[in-house]
């Protein structure tokens, strides 16, 4: 676009036209704002006309999660209860898109609440894999994923708690960057868990989240929990000169039966590193076994606090108040939720219940505190830590429906990394027999995002999975 | 049997802010309905608590004033419940780690003093209120929002108060020190100080405490003891008929002037606290602290003993004036004035008092300065002091100045020899019986006649000067 070799309104119409083509097959939009963006592409074209582009972002059709409030655009959780809820602010992130001069094409599909790994446990409808339409397309953030691999619009936002973020860019084939908590502010964010969830970009390639983290990081007063800390241009850390650093291989994330195509990808990327120079060193983290457990008693204890508030009084569904106000709420949570957040609230009730508050939830905490200590000290030793991003390619729909615990246990790789803040990247690695991306993920200490964002742009130029596109559509 | 009642108070006081606890939304008294909200009071989703710096001030000066300990670290909690009034499904609060505690605040009760000691001050927002008012809600109900997250202190004693007299002594003890320091408006019936009593006697010398129950719903100052005082008798009952008591809350009913039985332990809630996980921990260090210290204004009892050593008032007198900050603050005003702390004093006692009729005394027509000059008028033998009470109720009436009072209606004091003897004579000579009287030695007269001449003058001659002319004359 800075060289008016394309316009916004063109890229606009371009996605818009791949979504009305495809999309009714992926399922990855809940609400496209077609007038909307044309018309804010048509600002966007006009303020380069004169040359007063606000930047990077200005012009570029991207799309948001529908966990993020929009004062203009419905925001749903991909909830009934929310369904038809228009919010009366715009969340930090949105409005600093906006002020970029982003094109917000629509409100992508999810996993209601964002509780879930594959994007079937939307209220609406599941999102089908680009790359495979019988897959998923992981979850939670699973249209953010496949809107991007399918070309429906040139990034997305999406939110990460236990690697909603990361998951699904491994399983559609694309980069997705989980800053440090902190980094990027929550304000006008659906809280999940609020001490884990995070904001952060999914795109095409390493260099486009980057852009992307350059606009939405950085300190908001609104979040108490966001950071102080500077924000650095990501970008142009992306080009700096590699130097030779040490990349760290956790013993505990290579026992029991990881896919052998996953694990011969994740050998071909660490041989990439190895022919930069880098140094490979094997290190522990001797609490992952604990993480899953922690994870799920953290997140489903402050999911069934964060969502009290929808109880039919002042906003989105309210079913019949019958016999007065315990059965309004009983009738409006009852209908308004689905099975897995019902699931999530009735555990995060039991762990936070008198008696047994000291057992699960105080005791997960703890254990967190020495995932974050393992974090620590394995720090020391190595500048990056490498791993595959999931245990598993996409699956097939309704693969895991029977069985929620098996589906918990597949966030084994990327749960850990919220219990300790720390930042994280997937990038596709490679693919599988079945031509389904295989996803990388690189984990840094806190803050480093540049040095991930770096590694990952190396790791990038080096290797041809990134332009690979889904093909059949 | 003989039963000694013992007594627990919580009480909450609200927090003089201009905004709310976690969000900038407004908090004055009197807005329309739900006029007072934003997004983050209404619970929308995504909203995040950012803390008022003002009430963490507000709290500490709190602590401080009872004596407690501040502590240097604290923490947010959730509290769940369902109920329509609580946007979050949780209200913030502190609670295993409060703000302050181990303070104490002495009470006077007749005239023996007494220590109750406070175990802990924690803050927390405020919910909204519910509207059942058929009139105007027909068979609905409705939801005023304008009080969710107003800042509040929850200030709870330890089981040390023994009667309704001492609950009362310690809630009018309470609410003059948070009024002092202007932490709260200490107003009962507009909500901003509410009272929560837990109840319970045993028999007289008996260790081991009894079954409680916990009232809520006092809602005004004659409450405290009447509802307590109920309380200590039904249970009195309760145990006389060879029952239990059972441990419940129960609800102050003040038309039919009892308690009720609201809900029983058993039916307590399961709050499910902990951690808020949006707001860090609130980390105070001493430098902070010592400031706020600093800063606080004199408390009750140093302002009695100043004035009664450097003012040298009866402690009477600075103890009625001290009672309330804002007395104390109309009577320095006006002392700045006029430097007679003691006449001042009868005055703000015996008249101002009155006139306000436990009303503020921010509704007087005029300025406490000029009360101050009221006072040198009379001090000045500008006016006498029967003169002065007629300019006083001018003054209460329009507000204007005593000086123009005096000037406008004339009633400046005759100290001018030859017009006061002329009428002396004259009263002399039309009451010669009473004269002969006076000399053959009934001096008690000297009364009548002084009251005689001041009636002639209309009360505007000098009082003294009649005395000593008329001793003169009358040798």
């Amino acid at each position: 676009m800075a060289e008016r070799k394309v316009s916004s309104l063109e890229l606009t119409n371009l996605c818009l036209n791949h979504i009305e083509k495809n999309d009714p097959k992926i399922g990855a939009y809940l609400h496209v704002d077609r007038e909307g963006a044309i018309q804010q592409a048509k600002g966007a074209d006009a303020r380069r006309e004169k040359n007063e582009s606000k930047g990077a972002l200005d012009g570029v059709p991207l799309a948001l999660k529908d966990i993020f409030l929009t004062n203009d655009l419905p925001t749903t959780c991909a909830s009934k209860i929310l369904e038809n809820f228009i919010a009366p602010y715009d969340g930090t992130v949105v409005k600093k898109l906006k002020d970029a001069g982003a094109v917000i094409l629509g409100k992508l599909n999810m996993d209601e609440f964002a509780m879930g790994s594959s994007n079937e446990h939307s209220a609406f409808k599941p999102v089908h894999n680009p790359w495979d339409l019988e897959r998923v397309a992981g979850g939670s953030s699973g249209g953010s994923a496949a809107s991007v691999a399918a070309s429906l619009c040139y990034g997305s936002l999406g939110t990460d708690t236990g690697g909603s973020i990361r998951q699904p860019s491994s399983l559609n084939g694309i980069v997705g960057l989980k800053p440090t908590y902190g980094r990027v502010s929550r304000y006008g964010v659906i809280a999940f868990a609020s001490s884990l969830d995070q904001v952060g970009p999914m795109t095409k390639s390493v260099k486009d989240a980057a852009l992307m983290l350059n606009t939405i990081a950085g300190h908001d007063p609104a979040d108490s929990t966001s950071a102080n800390t500077p924000v650095v241009d990501y970008a142009s850390s992306c080009d700096e000169k590699i130097t030779p650093i040490r990349i760290g291989i956790p013993k505990e994330y290579f026992v029991g039966e990881l896919d052998s195509e996953i694990a011969d990808a994740i050998n071909q990327a660490i041989r990439v590193y190895q022919n930069m120079g880098c140094e490979i060193v094997d290190i522990s983290l001797p609490h992952t076994s604990y993480a899953i457990a922690t994870y799920y008693l953290i997140a489903t204890a402050e999911a069934s606090s964060n969502l009290a508030r929808y109880d039919g009084v002042r906003y989105g569904l309210r079913k019949d108040p019958g016999q007065g106000l315990n059965e309004m709420y009983s009738n409006t949570r009852g209908h308004g939720f689905g099975l897995e957040v019902k699931r999530r609230i009735m555990l995060g009730t039991y762990a936070l219940s008198a008696g047994y508050y000291d057992a699960y939830y105080a005791k997960a905490q703890c254990v967190r505190t020495l995932i974050r200590n393992d974090f620590a000290a394995a720090f020391e030793k190595v500048d990056l830590i490498l791993t595959p991003t999931s245990p598993n390619v996409a699956f097939k729909l309704g693969a895991h429906q029977a069985d929620p615990i098996e589906m918990y246990l597949a966030d084994i790789f990327t749960v850990s990394c919220n219990l300790a803040g720390l930042p994280g990247i997937s990038l596709p690695c490679g693919f599988n027999r079945d031509d389904l991306p295989i996803g990388l993920q690189l984990l840094g200490p806190a803050w480093e995002e540049a040095r991930i964002l770096k590694y990952a742009y190396a790791f990038e130029r080096e290797t041809e999975h990134h332009k690979r596109r889904p093909n059949g559509l | 049997m003989a039963y000694e009642p013992v007594i627990g108070l919580e009480v909450h006081a609200q927090l003089q802010t201009n905004s709310k606890l976690f969000s900038p939304a407004p908090t004055h008294f009197g807005a329309a309905p739900n006029a007072n909200t934003n997004e983050i009071c209404l619970g929308m989703p995504g909203v995040l608590p950012v803390l008022n710096e003002q009430a963490v001030e507000l709290a500490i000066r709190a602590a401080i004033g009872l004596n407690c300990t501040v502590n240097h670290r604290s923490q947010w909690s959730r509290k769940h419940y369902f109920y329509p009034d609580l946007p979050k499904g949780y209200q913030i609060s502190q609670y295993d780690q409060p703000i302050a505690s181990n303070g104490r605040l002495t009470i006077k009760v007749g005239d023996a003093e007494k220590t109750i000691r406070i175990e802990r001050i924690h803050m927390e927002e405020d919910a909204g209120k519910n509207v059942h008012d058929a009139a105007l809600a027909g068979n609905r109900s409705y939801v005023d929002f304008n009080r969710a997250g107003i800042p509040l202190v929850e200030i709870v004693t330890k089981p040390d108060l023994h009667s309704p007299e001492e609950a009362a002594a310690y809630m009018k003890s309470l609410r003059q020190i948070l009024r002092y320091l202007d932490v709260c408006d200490g107003n009962m019936e507009q909500g901003s100080l509410r009272c929560d009593a837990n109840v319970s006697i045993k028999p007289i010398g008996q260790k081991e405490l009894g079954t409680r129950t916990e009232l809520k719903n006092i809602n005004s100052f004659r409450f405290v003891s009447q509802a307590i005082q109920y309380e200590i008798l039904r249970q009195t009952e309760v145990l006389d008929r060879g029952e239990k008591v059972i441990q419940e809350t129960r609800l102050w009913d003040s038309q039919a002037k009892m308690t009720r039985s609201m809900r029983s332990k058993e039916e307590a809630h399961d709050y499910r606290y902990f951690p808020d996980p949006d707001l860090p921990d609130l980390v105070l260090n001493e430098t902070q602290i010592a400031e706020i210290n600093s800063s606080l204004p004199e408390l009750p009892t140093q302002k009695i003993e100043r004035y009664i050593s450097e003012l040298e008032l009866s402690e009477y007198d600075a103890t009625v004036l001290s009672e309330d900050v804002e007395i104390a603050n109309f009577f320095e005003s006006a002392l700045q004035e006029h430097k007679n702390p003691k006449a001042i004093g009868n005055w703000v006692i015996n008249e101002v008092l009155r006139a306000i009729k436990g009303t503020s005394i921010t509704t007087l027509a005029f300025p406490p300065q000029y009360l101050g000059r009221l006072v040198k008028l009379i001090d000045e033998q500008t006016i006498s002091g029967k003169i002065a009470k007629d300019v006083f109720e001018e003054m209460l009436k329009n507000g204007e100045n005593p000086e123009d009072i005096v000037a406008n209606k004339g009633l400046k004091q005759v100290t001018n020899l030859d017009e006061i003897e002329p009428v002396v004579d004259k009263i002399l000579q039309e009451n010669s019986d009473n004269v002969r009287q006076y000399k053959e030695g009934n001096t008690k007269l000297l009364g009548f006649f002084v009251g005689q001449v001041m009636k002639a003058t209309a009360g505007k001659a000098n009082p003294k000067l009649v005395n000593q002319i008329l001793q003169d004359k009358l040798k």
